[in-house]
């Protein structure tokens, strides 16, 4: 019987995305009420290095398939590897963190062993021995509780932020296993790197968002600095990035980024549902806008009414004092 | 070069949701459009073709409201439109994937597109399982695509930058924004899909019965919600809610 709840430890260049650490930390807690074991996947090259990490976040083992080929994430190379891990050891749950790799491999393992993959998750729970997940559908305007009862591995991506990442540490058992060659049909003949020193808009606990309000690209330089004093991504509105001051990989909403960051800053954003859907699960909202009547104070914790090309500078200024306080 | 687009059609983005009397998601009284991520999928199938010479089919599985969607396509510019009408029946990803790739089975093609998600469901998986159960590769999240002899350098988006990949065809291919404009359809476009090919299909048709298609996933119940209270306006000149709002972010929210 398929038995061990799995967390596939994503890593991009030596580092284990924060997101896997929290699935391994609720994971623990999971595996522990159903009383099977909590297992991480590292996949990679070089990635033996990494197992010292992952064990900090308390993994009863961890699978480790470390070869050349899969220096960079390709589609075939990871799908190839997991599976052969899931095929061997026969897992009950497979989870991944919803990033681009995450959505990516796990459609793919998924269909491999035809069963059930539930995305986006922003909550996992026991009920009668069984895992059931907790999905926002429809850009979070319903919720939708799920299970895959009895195709294995039952899988889930979780939405990054869900589940804090508490370390606890054990000594983990190290299981290393030889990548048994597939083809690989994705070439990466190009990596192109946005340099950034900002944590990625998914992951991060705290982004400062900027629309049409802002009324240029030079002006997303008050929101950087902003950004900078509060260790914080940056984001936008679609009718910042269709106005073409900053790049859609900036965008939050329903046709852009999701975001479930602790604090989220609106500057010059009126509140569009569409704007909603990407952001609305951040625990605090703050906006700052000079109509009152905008949108966006209707779920802001806490707003300013207000031009924003006043109000951002001071808050950065009086921001940079709190931090260093 | 054969082309074909999986266009889902979907809640408009506007859409209020509420649930029926069963405590499903109430689809009655909505107004329905095409996935936007498929516009940008039809809209690079149209590009391809236009390019030289093809021929692009756009596949739906969906209940029959769903040829709105499909005629859209057509007078977008697509060649034929499939619908494949699965009846009353629950389909999750895998069942709608399943049924995508048998219709796709007896079909040619070289290319195949769709969006990397749909705004509804939204679990970014359909196509992937669609390329699995095909057996060819896929790329996902793309915002530039080039063909060129039987094979396809795409750029993907993935965190922190973008990748450029290279795959040999057939393949499929997710479309993200960016990848082009979609074009809206011309007065004379939408005259002319009213005469184009609709073939509409049972799941029998593809050679499908429900248990082969029958959901991984269970949906146990569904919820609305609830709604976001407004919280505090700050009062005050700029200076001094600026400095409050900052106090109150470490003191009050514990967020910084
Ligand atoms: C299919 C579809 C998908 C969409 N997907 C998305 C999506 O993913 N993400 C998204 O964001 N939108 C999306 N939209 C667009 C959405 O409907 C809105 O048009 C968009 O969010 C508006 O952006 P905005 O708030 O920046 O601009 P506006 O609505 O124009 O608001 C600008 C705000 O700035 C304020 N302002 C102006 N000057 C100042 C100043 N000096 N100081 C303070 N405040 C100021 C104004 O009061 C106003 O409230 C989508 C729309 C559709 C139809
Ligand atoms: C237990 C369960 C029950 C469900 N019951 C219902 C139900 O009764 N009625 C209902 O409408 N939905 C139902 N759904 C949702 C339905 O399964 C999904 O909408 C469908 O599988 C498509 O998935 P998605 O929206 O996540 O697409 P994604 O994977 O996000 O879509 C990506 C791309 O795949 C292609 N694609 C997706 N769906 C289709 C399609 N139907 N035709 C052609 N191309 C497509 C498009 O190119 C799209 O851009 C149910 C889901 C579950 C899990």
């Amino acid at each position: 019987m398929a038995k061990g709840i799995w967390v596939f430890a994503e890593q991009r260049e030596g580092q284990v995305k924060k997101v896997s650490f929290e699935l391994l930390s609720e994971g623990r807690k999971v595996a522990d009420q159903l009383g099977e074991e909590l297992c991480a996947v590292l996949v990679g090259k070089n990635v033996s290095d990494l197992t010292e990490a992952v064990s900090a976040y308390g993994p009863d083992k961890i699978y480790v398939i470390d070869n050349d080929a899969l220096e960079n994430y390709t589609t075939d190379g990871y799908t190839n590897a997991v599976s052969d891990l899931v095929k061997k050891y026969e897992p009950s749950v497979l989870l991944f963190g919803c990033t681009v790799t995450g959505r990516d491999l796990s459609a793919q393992v998924a269909q491999r062993f035809q069963t059930g993959l539930m995305t986006d998750c922003t909550g996992m729970e026991v009920v009668d021995g069984q895992l059931v997940f907790t999905r926002p559908i429809y850009a979070g305007k319903a919720i939708v509780k799920a299970s895959c009862p009895e195709a294995r591995p039952a899988m889930a991506t979780i939405r990054p932020n869900t589940f804090a990442a508490v370390e606890n540490a054990k000594q983990a058992e190290v299981i290393n296993v030889e990548y048994g060659a597939g083809d690989i049909r994705q070439v990466i003949k190009d990596i192109i790197r946005q340099v950034s020193e900002r944590p990625e808009l998914t992951e991060a606990n705290i982004i400062v968002s900027g629309g049409r309000g802002m009324k240029g690209p030079e002006n997303f330089k008050l929101l950087e600095d902003l950004a900078d004093v509060l260790g914080a991504a940056v984001g936008a509105s679609r009718a910042a990035v269709d106005a073409g001051w900053v790049s859609h990989s900036f965008q939050v909403g329903q046709t852009g980024k999701t975001v479930s960051p602790v604090l989220y800053i609106a500057c010059g954003i009126s509140g569009a549902i569409q704007h909603l859907a990407g952001m609305s699960s951040a625990k605090c909202i703050v906006a700052i806008n000079k109509d009152e009547e905008a949108n966006i104070f209707k779920v802001a914790d806490y707003g300013i009414v207000g031009d924003l090309f006043e109000v951002v500078p001071i808050l950065t200024e009086e921001l940079k004092k709190i931090m260093a306080s | 070069m054969k082309i074909l687009v999986c266009l889902k059609q979907t809640f408009d983005t506007e859409a209020k949701i509420t649930l029926d009397s069963n405590g499903k998601i109430e689809s009655k009284g909505v107004s329905m459009i095409m996935n936007p991520y498929d516009e940008f999928a039809v809209e690079e199938a149209l590009r391809i073709k236009e390019k030289g010479e093809g021929e692009v089919t756009v596949i739906s599985v969906g209940g029959q409201q769903t040829q709105d969607a499909l005629r859209q396509a057509l007078a977008m510019g697509a060649d034929k439109a499939v619908l494949v009408d699965p009846g009353e029946i629950e389909l999750d990803e895998f069942s709608t994937a399943t049924v995508l790739a048998k219709t796709i089975g007896g079909m040619e093609y070289d290319i195949i597109l769709g969006g990397f998600r749909a705004i509804d469901d939204g679990s970014a998986q359909v196509v992937g399982r669609v390329a699995e159960l095909l057996n060819i590769p896929v790329v996902n999240v793309v915002t530039k695509l080039e063909i060129e002899g039987g094979k396809a350098l795409a750029t993907r988006e993935v965190e922190g930058g973008s990748e450029v990949i290279e795959v040999a065809l057939p393949a499929a291919f997710t479309a993200q924004k960016g990848l082009n404009e979609p074009r809206y359809p011309s007065m004379k476009g939408i005259m002319k899909a009213k005469k184009k090919p609709m073939d509409k299909k049972t799941l029998a048709d593809v050679g499908l019965d429900e248990n082969q298609i029958a959901a991984k996933v269970k949906a146990l119940s569904f919820s609305l919600p609830e709604a976001r209270q407004a919280g505090k306006v700050i009062p005050g000149e700029a200076a001094e809610a600026a400095k409050e709002l900052a106090r109150l972010l470490r003191e009050e929210a514990k967020v910084i």
